[in-house]
Order: structure tokens, then C-alpha cells, then sequence
């Protein structure tokens, strides 16, 4: 028998195979399908493009952004180094305001938690504010295999669902559609929609809001998600921009709200900073059109019940990581996919999770894992990023992405055990330590234009696996006579560097000449 | 000042013209250029793809090599290795270093510039006395921009050049693709944005496309090659290392 050491073991991650925090493929095979779609990539380059200009406007003119970045970050960092004392604050306010709090360890939970109170009211629909969390937790499937009809009511996250689709960007899920296909989803979903709907963005978004607005006067339960919930007072919050969220929020008798734990602030004032720094970094706009704030329940206003479910589903497990905790503290403004060089050309499906981009390649292997199963696709999304860093000068609360998929990276090949990479990074390793294994392998190199490599032109235009897919679109320079080191080394690389210092001196001595006459 | 050259295993084995111009330049300029023996790689591909133990050695050895007091500054033609021994060596040096070596690693990050910051801020120097005739754009790696905040720098230095056509690369800003094995790993996605970039170059009709990375030209490069575009792609040291007396002969690229 082995002696209890007393190591603590590691906090649960969202378990295996449920929720949508793990694509089928690994990223650089779902990338290599999406990149042929010249459609997605035209819609992408422009949506973000667009976005891009109108964040760095709106940033660019508060001249205390930075200070509001600064101050973003140290509430965030605050709140996850006391994360358990504020949640259980946040639990006393809801509670002494009438709301009823609910844990769930994971996605699992949270969602027989939200079904159990929806049949509790005797509904069979409800309509949904656009939330994702419950996208994370695939909660829309769940309620539908226990006879529950959800409803979305954004209009991207509409046509997401209408379409049997998957969201492909945090804030506009369907940047992946264009009008005419989102006539054609209306068309053949919608029931009851005028058979001459043309693809014009104002009939398509009317078409929407006649269908909606009659399950909002029908509907008698709503589920959310939060921007945010304070816990000093334990109010929740939601910003959008279309209204229906405002209206789930205020219409129907029961509100059921599922918040990651993550997204707990202090104080009331804090909103002070995140409502500034969220809609301009998010939609770039000064300010977002509608903002709700509710407390528990008002009698006769607003809804007479109010769950509130607290979603661990890997956080715990994130916060858990001294270096990875970091990636805890995004508000979800997508500002760090509308910069981000792999996410432009790539889309958000090719991640095969909830989250995807820069802040998706930090967020989800922490919360579901990257070695859950053999070959686990969540171990190549820390590596769909060429570390450009744009996603860390574009986020508002300055999280370190390039860091933490560097930091992430090293997790994986520290848990991946022996592979022919690792063996190869040794080796290399192993003659790079040795400077004069080092010289002869550079000599061996220069040898190899000798016998032929690279040709006349010195040119290598074609390599084995697994540089192959370098090569396809890239020549490569065949190693040169001579290294550096050997032209320094040698009489001519010596007799430059003194001509040099020679004529610096002489023009040097000519400007001087020149200067006192 | 004894300036300690850093050549970059890249530069060294595959791109020596860089690192010469580089020595040169400074030589020029009136430093004398030490290049310590031992030298050999920064260790930035192996912490970019995820390992931390092994480049230990190598990380020792960029600290002993270049730890020596009598070396003012350790000088090197790339933005992305300057980074990595600024901002890794410390990370690997904490996780699986000794005491020597974290103070090691402290010592040296203190005096590592990237050629174009080394020059416009140790030196002072914008006008380096170069002569380049042509018309040139300049690619901002990504590592000298955002990771070493060069900013306009090497502009600077490009527009004090004499002779030159300096002409702005649209979508200057945007990565080349390239991230190391990110271009092996990735290879689809990286050629997309080699793409984008080659589509941004040529739209500038210049004879060169110059850059402070020899990694990133080298892809940049590649794939200009490939496509036959016309345009080469030059290290900004080669552009500054070009004199009335010794310029620079740019040779037609292929197209």
C-alpha cells in the first residue's frame, strides 16, 4: 500500500462527450475543409474588417482606455483570487431578494436543473435570450430530448438554430451566412412567412420579428445567460443590441439565468468599467442599445420567478492553473477573433467548440481538457495561432493569449508522453547545445548543395512529411557555401569588417571637417 | 561599444548575408563587433511549440556566451529571437533552471536589442550613411511590433535611407503566416495568409520587401519565389549595410 502524500487531485473538467466544447476533428483538418469555402472567407475578411475599424475608432477616443483596460484587468484578477466568498455573496443577495440559486458542478447538472424547473411550470416552450453558456452546455439539445421546445430569439442565434447550425463567432454566431441564405432558412423554417420574402437585411429582420414576437406574448418561461452578476447588491446583468433580450427578461412569469461562475464582479460600480469597456470592444459601439439589470424579483414587475443556475463545467479546473487562470477573466467581447489572422481565414467552426478564435484556444482546453481521449482535438487548438499577439493588444481586460498558448502547449507535450516530435526537439536540442556539432552539421548543410540539393537555382521546391504542406506553397533557399560563422572565420570576412571600421572613421572624420568649416 | 553579435542559428546557417550586413553596419558605425564562438540557437522554436526542458541548454548557453561584462550589448538581426530572449529564457530559466541561471538570464535580457531599436535607441543613429536606389516596402514582423514594440523605428531608418522609394504595404500590420511551426502545423491556414500578404506586396510593384526577421522573409520570400512575383524580399539589415561605395546588387527576381 502506497502512502496518502496528500496531493490534492485536480478539479473536474466538463466531462467527456457532452456539451460543445469539442469538435470531431483536430483544427487543422476541419481548417483545411473550411478554407475552401471562398464564401466563408469573403464574409469573414469583410464582418471583421468592419468590426475592426469601428473597435479601434471607439477606443482610440477615450483617452483613458488604457487605464480603463488596467482597471478591467485588476477587477477581473481580483474577483478570481476570491472567486468562493463572492459567489457565496452573490448566493445571499439573490436569495434575500427572492431569486433561488442553484450549483451545478457541470453541464449536466445545470441542464437537468434547468429542465426540472421548466417542467415545474407546466410549459413545453421557452424562449431564450442569446447565451453562451448554454451554448457551452449544449442546453437547446437537452431540453429538446426531454420534450421542451426552446426558442431563440437573437436573430443570428435564430438563424443558427432554424438552420440546424452551429454559431461560429461569440457575438455574431452567423457571420458565416450570407442574406441569401438566410432568405432561404426563413423560407423553408418560418412557418407562415411570406412566400415572396426577398434577401433585402430590413425584410429579413421584419420576417424575424413578426415570428418572434408572437412566441414573446405566448411565452411563460425564458432562459438567459449573464454579462454579468454582482455580488454586493445581486443584481444580473445581459447588454444586446436588439431588444429581445429585454423582452425575455421582462415578459414572461419565470426567468431562468445560467452564469458561469466567472462572470461574478464585487461591486455595483464596477459596471462603471466593464459597460464601457464591453460594447466598445465588442459590437464597437460608445455604448450598446439595451442594458438589463434585475434583482431578484419585483413583485408585480417583471418576472414573479427567478432561478439563477452557477455553471462550474471546468472553471474551477482553469482557476486551478496559476499561469492558465488568466483566461478566466474574458467578458466574451470577441475582440481578440474580429484581429485574429487564423480566425479570418479559418471561421469559428473549425475550432469545434463553443468558443472559438484566440481567447476559444485558451478557454476551451481548460475547461473541457486536451487529453481526454486519444488524439483529443482539443490539443491542437493551443497551436491554431502563429502567435502574432494581435489578440492580446485588442482585449479589454489585456488577458495574454500568445502567453497562455505558449504555457498550454507546454502542458500538452508534458502530457503527451513520447512522440516523434518530441524526439525530433531533442535532437535538435542536442546538437544545438554543442557548438561543435553545431558547426559540422552547418558544414553538412552547405555540403548538401554539392551534391545537388536544390539544383541550379538553388531553390528546394519540394520537401518530405512533414513539411510537405510548407512546401506546396513556399520554395525553399538551399543552404549556402558558407555559414556566418565560417565567413567571419575566414581572411575576407576579416578584411571587410576592417574596411568597414575604415571607411565609418573616414566619413565619420568628413562630417566633422565639414561641421567646423 | 563591444557590441556582442548575436547571429541567430537561421541567420548563421541559412541567411549569413543578413548577420554580415549586420556586422558591418555596425562596424561602420565605429563598434566593435565581438562574436562569441560558443553561439548557437535561442531556443524560441522549441518554447513556440510547446517545450520548455529542453531548450534549457540552449538558453544556458545564449547566457554564458554573451553574460561576459565586457560585452556592452548583445545585438541581433531579428525581432523574434530578441523576443524569445527578452521574454522566454526567463520562463524556462523559472520552471526548470537553477539560481545561476535565472540571475544569468536576468543579466543578459538586460542589454538584447533588435537591430532597428539598438540602432534608433542605444546608438541615436537614424541616418546610418546607406545608399539603396529602389523601391522598397516594409513587412512589421509580428515579434518586433507587438512582442518588442519597435513601432516606426525601422522606418525611420529605412527613410534615411538615400536613394530609396519607400512605399507602405497595405495591411502592414497583418502576420505573413509564418509562427514557426505554425507553417508546418498549419500549413492550409498559414498559406492563406501568405496570400493575403504576397497580395498586399505585390500590390506595392516594389523590387524588395524588406523585414527584421530572416524567419519571416524566408516565408514571405518563399512563397514570392513560387509565385514568380517579381519582387524579392531583402533583411532591412542588407538595405542599411548598402553604401555609395559598396551597394548592394539587387538581382532581378524571378517573375
Amino acid at each position: 500500500m502506497s502512502t496518502f502524500l496528500g496531493m490534492p487531485a485536480t478539479p473536474p473538467r466538463a466531462p467527456y462527450g457532452t456539451g460543445n466544447l469539442r469538435g470531431e476533428r483536430k483544427f487543422p483538418r476541419a481548417a483545411h475543409d473550411e478554407l475552401l469555402n471562398e464564401q466563408l472567407r469573403r464574409n469573414l475578411g469583410r464582418a471583421t474588417g468592419t468590426i475592426r475599424a469601428k473597435r479601434i475608432g471607439v477606443t482610440g477616443e477615450l483617452p483613458d482606455w488604457e487605464q480603463l483596460r488596467d482597471a478591467g484587468s485588476a477587477i477581473k484578477t481580483d474577483t478570481m483570487n476570491r472567486l468562493p466568498e463572492l459567489l457565496e455573496q452573490l448566493e445571499a443577495k439573490v436569495t434575500e431578494r427572492g431569486g433561488t440559486v442553484h450549483w451545478a458542478r457541470d453541464g449536466v447538472e445545470a441542464n437537468a436543473i434547468v429542465t426540472r424547473l421548466v417542467k415545474a411550470t407546466g410549459s413545453s416552450d421557452v424562449i431564450k435570450v442569446k447565451s453562451m453558456a448554454t451554448q457551452e452546455i449544449g442546453l437547446n439539445e437537452h431540453l429538446e430530448a426531454e420534450g421542451i421546445t426552446p426558442y431563440e430569439t437573437d436573430l443570428a442565434e435564430l438563424i443558427v438554430q432554424l438552420a440546424d447550425d452551429k454559431p461560429s463567432h461569440i457575438l455574431v454566431p452567423a457571420i458565416h451566412r450570407n442574406r441569401d441564405e438566410i432568405r432561404q432558412i426563413f423560407l423553408d423554417e418560418i412557418p407562415g412567412v411570406d412566400p415572396d420574402l426577398d434577401n433585402v437585411p430590413a425584410h429579413l429582420a421584419a420576417a424575424a420579428r413578426t415570428y418572434l414576437r408572437q412566441k414573446f406574448m405566448t411565452a411563460r418561461v425564458a432562459v438567459s445567460g449573464a454579462n454579468f452578476g454582482i455580488a454586493e447588491t445581486g443584481t444580473l446583468s445581459v447588454v444586446e443590441s436588439e431588444g429581445n433580450g429585454r423582452m425575455c427578461l421582462t415578459l414572461p412569469d419565470t426567468l431562468i439565468t445560467v452564469m458561469g461562475i466567472e462572470k461574478v464582479l464585487p461591486r455595483y460600480q464596477d459596471l462603471e468599467v466593464f459597460l464601457q469597456l464591453l460594447p466598445r470592444s465588442s459590437t464597437g459601439e460608445r455604448m450598446n442599445p439595451y442594458t438589463s439589470m434585475w434583482t431578484g424579483v419585483t413583485p408585480g414587475d417583471g418576472p414573479q420567478e427567478f432561478h439563477l443556475v452557477l455553471l462550474d463545467n471546468g472553471r474551477t479546473a482553469a482557476l486551478a492553473d496559476r499561469i492558465g487562470r488568466e483566461a478566466l477573466n474574458c467578458i466574451r467581447c470577441s475582440a481578440c477573433l474580429n484581429v485574429c489572422p487564423v480566425y479570418e481565414r479559418a471561421g469559428g467552426h473549425a475550432y469545434g467548440s463553443t468558443y472559438p478564435g484566440p481567447i476559444g484556444a485558451v478557454l476551451t482546453p481548460q475547461l473541457a481538457g486536451m487529453h481526454a481521449a486519444k488524439d483529443d482535438p482539443n490539443s491542437s487548438l493551443p497551436y491554431a495561432s502563429s502567435l502574432c499577439g494581435a489578440c492580446f493588444d485588442a482585449c479589454p481586460v489585456k488577458i495574454d493569449i500568445p502567453s497562455l498558448l505558449v504555457e498550454l502547449r507546454h502542458q500538452h507535450t508534458e502530457q503527451a508522453g513520447t512522440t516523434a516530435e518530441k524526439l525530433a526537439m531533442k535532437a535538435a536540442a542536442g546538437v544545438m547545445k554543442s557548438p561543435r556539432i553545431y558547426t559540422a552539421a552547418q558544414k553538412a548543410a552547405s555540403l548538401s548543395r554539392s551534391v545537388g540539393v536544390g539544383g541550379r537555382d538553388r531553390v528546394i521546391s519540394r520537401l518530405p512529411a512533414p513539411f510537405d504542406g510548407w512546401s506546396d506553397s513556399r520554395d525553399t533557399p538551399a543552404p549556402p557555401k558558407q555559414s556566418f560563422r565560417a565567413w567571419l572565420a575566414s581572411a575576407e570576412g576579416a578584411a571587410t569588417l576592417r574596411e568597414a571600421s575604415a571607411e565609418g572613421a573616414a566619413r565619420r572624420a568628413a562630417d566633422d571637417h565639414q561641421e567646423e568649416q | 561599444m563591444r557590441i556582442g553579435l548575436f547571429a541567430t542559428c537561421l541567420g548563421d546557417t541559412l541567411f549569413p548575408e543578413a548577420v554580415k550586413s549586420t556586422a558591418v553596419l555596425l562596424a561602420r558605425l565605429g563598434h566593435e563587433v565581438v562574436f562569441p564562438p560558443g553561439q548557437t540557437c535561442c531556443g524560441q522554436m522549441h518554447v513556440n511549440t510547446g517545450y520548455q526542458r529542453e531548450p534549457v541548454p540552449l538558453v544556458r548557453n545564449f547566457a554564458e556566451q554573451f553574460g561576459d561584462a565586457s560585452i556592452d550589448a548583445v545585438v541581433m538581426p531579428s525581432g523574434s529571437c530578441a523576443g524569445s530572449v527578452r521574454h522566454q529564457h526567463e520562463i524556462v530559466a523559472e520552471r526548470y533552471g537553477d539560481a545561476a541561471l535565472r540571475s544569468g538570464v536576468a543579466t543578459v535580457k538586460a542589454k538584447t536589442y533588435e537591430l532597428s531599436e539598438f540602432l534608433v535607441d542605444v546608438l541615436d543613429a537614424t541616418d546610418v550613411g546607406a545608399y539603396f536606389p529602389h523601391r522598397v516596402t516594409y513587412h512589421p514582423t509580428c515579434h518586433s511590433l507587438r512582442m518588442l514594440r519597435v513601432g516606426d523605428k525601422p522606418l525611420r531608418l529605412l527613410r534615411a535611407v538615400e536613394g530609396i522609394d519607400l512605399v507602405e504595404l497595405p495591411e502592414a500590420d497583418s502576420c505573413c503566416g509564418f509562427g514557426g511551426t505554425f507553417a508546418v502545423k498549419n500549413a492550409d491556414t498559414s498559406t492563406a495568409m501568405l496570400q493575403d500578404k504576397m497580395r498586399n506586396i505585390s500590390a506595392t510593384r516594389a523590387d524588395v520587401c524588406s523585414a527584421g526577421d530572416s524567419s519571416c522573409l524566408m516565408h514571405i520570400g518563399g512563397g514570392l519565389s513560387r509565385i514568380k512575383s517579381g519582387t524579392r524580399t531583402l533583411h532591412l539589415a542588407q538595405i542599411l549595410g548598402s553604401t555609395r561605395t559598396a551597394p548592394y546588387a539587387l538581382t532581378e527576381a524571378a517573375r
